[in-house]
């Protein structure tokens, strides 16, 4: 059986995207903290974090991981894995971190943390593309359902 | 050292992020894109540094850290400094047995925008580099002070229009030229220092693997495309930088032991610089009549340098 994003469970704590200073999180203010203060990004010992996966590491309150950035999006990637080839070109040039790729395969967004850019829709090279912009609140199944056809490339008598 | 493999894209993936999401850098922001590689590339410990710029200030959003690495927050000037002195109090530590895992490697970066780098952190950075410290130094290249509001650089490019160098009725925008600062760094005697560009990952994951193994102050330069002053949309990041390699407004190549210079891409059709300027906001002016001859005066000046370039791989000197 293959593994689908929605199985990484990558929800790290129930504080995703609410912990915000000043609403009640019991932290000092931004200009309380003193000289050679640590945020720790993680709870308990990190030894070997390079090793772990997003979903096998404890990470702390103050790790950004645990932060939303969902509301900078006005339109979302969407992914489709009939097309996907795999090449992870999105994977490497995501700018946050939001390509969920785990044993060599493309497995969907994580939309806790995509900002929208597109950056991953323009080097998709398949045809069609297995990535494409809809609106922030375009249902999965209608939106898959619209995928375009494959392109045929102009032949250049056409072009001239 | 724990290198990891980056022999094609598909291994290179299977690596786990040490940069995290929910920074606050502008939606395609090339920054992230560069911090990303080198955090994937290795699987030492890291302890890190960063210069005042967009990367440092959107990346510790109080109380949040995007940074699953030791990382330290300084002032502008500071992170060759400050890591410097973290690589010497490891290094005291290991011999005296007192760190608490006495080997497991670590390795020293420090992040500097070009501002920081090219002028207001420079002394600092020169004087890291002087005293031979084994630590690696990478430039965030986006040719102006981008943090706060776009003013004009050394590393801005003639004909660049930033808040500080304004292009208008009597002005074309910058008129000096761009600080050599790859030639700067390999002057000090530096074993390794390069170009990188992160639309060639693979040039840029070795890059950055070679300047962590090798002993001593190692020097990148990496272009960053802005897409907020360049003025630019977002998704074409990589687009963009596709055309500032291939325009060869940024060639990418190393310099080894100061004198052996190695191209490391040369591009198949170069295009032209007027090609690189249209698809970006920031040279928009050039385009009218009486600008016009500053584009040709760059592609002269980009021709001559490419030139150079080619000459001192075949002297080796
Ligand atoms: C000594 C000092 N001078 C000025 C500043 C204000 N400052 C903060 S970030 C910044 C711009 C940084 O530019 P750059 O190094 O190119 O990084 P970028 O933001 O472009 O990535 C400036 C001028 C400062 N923090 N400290
Ligand atoms: S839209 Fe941008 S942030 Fe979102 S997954 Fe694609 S590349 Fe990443
Ligand atoms: S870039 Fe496209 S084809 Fe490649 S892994 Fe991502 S979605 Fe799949
Ligand atoms: S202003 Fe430029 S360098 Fe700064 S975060 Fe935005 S895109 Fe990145
Ligand atoms: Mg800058």
């Amino acid at each position: 059986m293959s593994v689908e994003s929605q199985d990484l469970n990558l929800c790290a704590n129930d504080n995703r995207g609410q912990l915000q200073l000043g609403a009640g999180s019991g932290l000092v203010g931004w200009d309380e903290v003193t000289q050679g203060t640590v945020l720790t990004s993680f709870e308990g010992d990190a030894t070997g974090i390079a090793n772990k996966k997003a979903e096998e590491r404890l990470y702390s309150d103050f790790n950004s991981y645990t932060a939303s950035v969902a509301s900078w999006r006005v339109n979302k990637p969407v992914f489709n894995r009939d097309i996907c080839i795999d090449c992870q070109n999105c994977w490497v040039w995501c700018p946050d971190s939001s390509i969920l790729s785990r044993d060599k395969q493309m497995l969907g967004i994580d939309y806790d943390h995509c900002k929208g850019c597109e950056v991953c829709v323009e080097v998709c090279p398949t045809n069609p593309k297995s990535l494409l912009m809809f609106n922030e609140h375009a249902d999965l199944d209608e939106s898959l359902a619209a995928w375009p056809e494959k392109k045929k490339k102009a032949k250049k008598s056409e072009e001239a | 050292m724990a290198i990891t493999s980056i022999k094609n894209l598909k291994e290179f993936s299977t690596n786990n992020d040490r940069f995290e999401g929910a920074h606050t850098l502008c939606p395609g922001c090339a920054h992230s894109m560069i911090v990303r590689e080198l955090m994937n590339c290795t699987d030492d410990n890291l302890v890190i540094s960063s210069n005042t710029g967009c990367l440092e200030v959107s990346t510790a959003v109080y109380p949040f850290t995007s940074w699953d690495t030791s990382w330290i927050h300084i002032g502008f000037e500071n992170a060759a400094t400050s890591v410097t002195a973290a690589q010497v109090m490891h290094k005291v530590r290991k011999k005296k047995g007192t760190l608490k895992d006495n080997d497991a490697p670590v390795k020293f970066v420090a992040f500097g925008g070009d501002g920081s780098t090219f002028d207001i952190g420079f002394q600092w950075l020169s004087g890291a580099m002087e005293r031979g410290h084994d630590f690696t130094y990478i430039c965030l290249d986006n040719e102006n002070y981008a943090n706060t509001g776009g003013q004009r650089s050394s590393a801005t490019p003639v004909g660049a229009h930033t808040s500080t160098a304004q292009a208008g009725t009597h002005s074309y925008g910058k008129k000096q030229k761009k600080k050599d600062i790859v030639s700067i760094m390999a002057a000090h005697g530096s074993p390794y220092v390069a170009q990188l560009a992160p639309n060639k990952w693979k040039s840029m994951a070795k890059g950055f693997q070679k300047a962590l193994e090798v002993e001593g102050p190692c020097f990148i330069n990496t272009v960053s495309p802005c897409c907020t002053e360049w003025k630019f949309d977002p998704k074409d990041t990589i687009n963009l930088t596709d055309l500032a390699t291939d325009s060869l407004m940024f060639p990418i190549y190393e310099i080894i032991d100061s004198h052996e210079l190695n191209i490391l891409y040369r591009p198949k059709n170069i295009i032209s610089v007027e090609e690189y300027m249209a698809a970006q906001g920031r040279y928009k002016h050039l385009f009218k009549p009486q600008y016009r001859h500053i584009i040709d005066e760059v592609q002269k000046d980009i021709d001559a340098k490419w030139d150079l370039l080619q000459r001192r791989e075949e002297a080796r000197l």
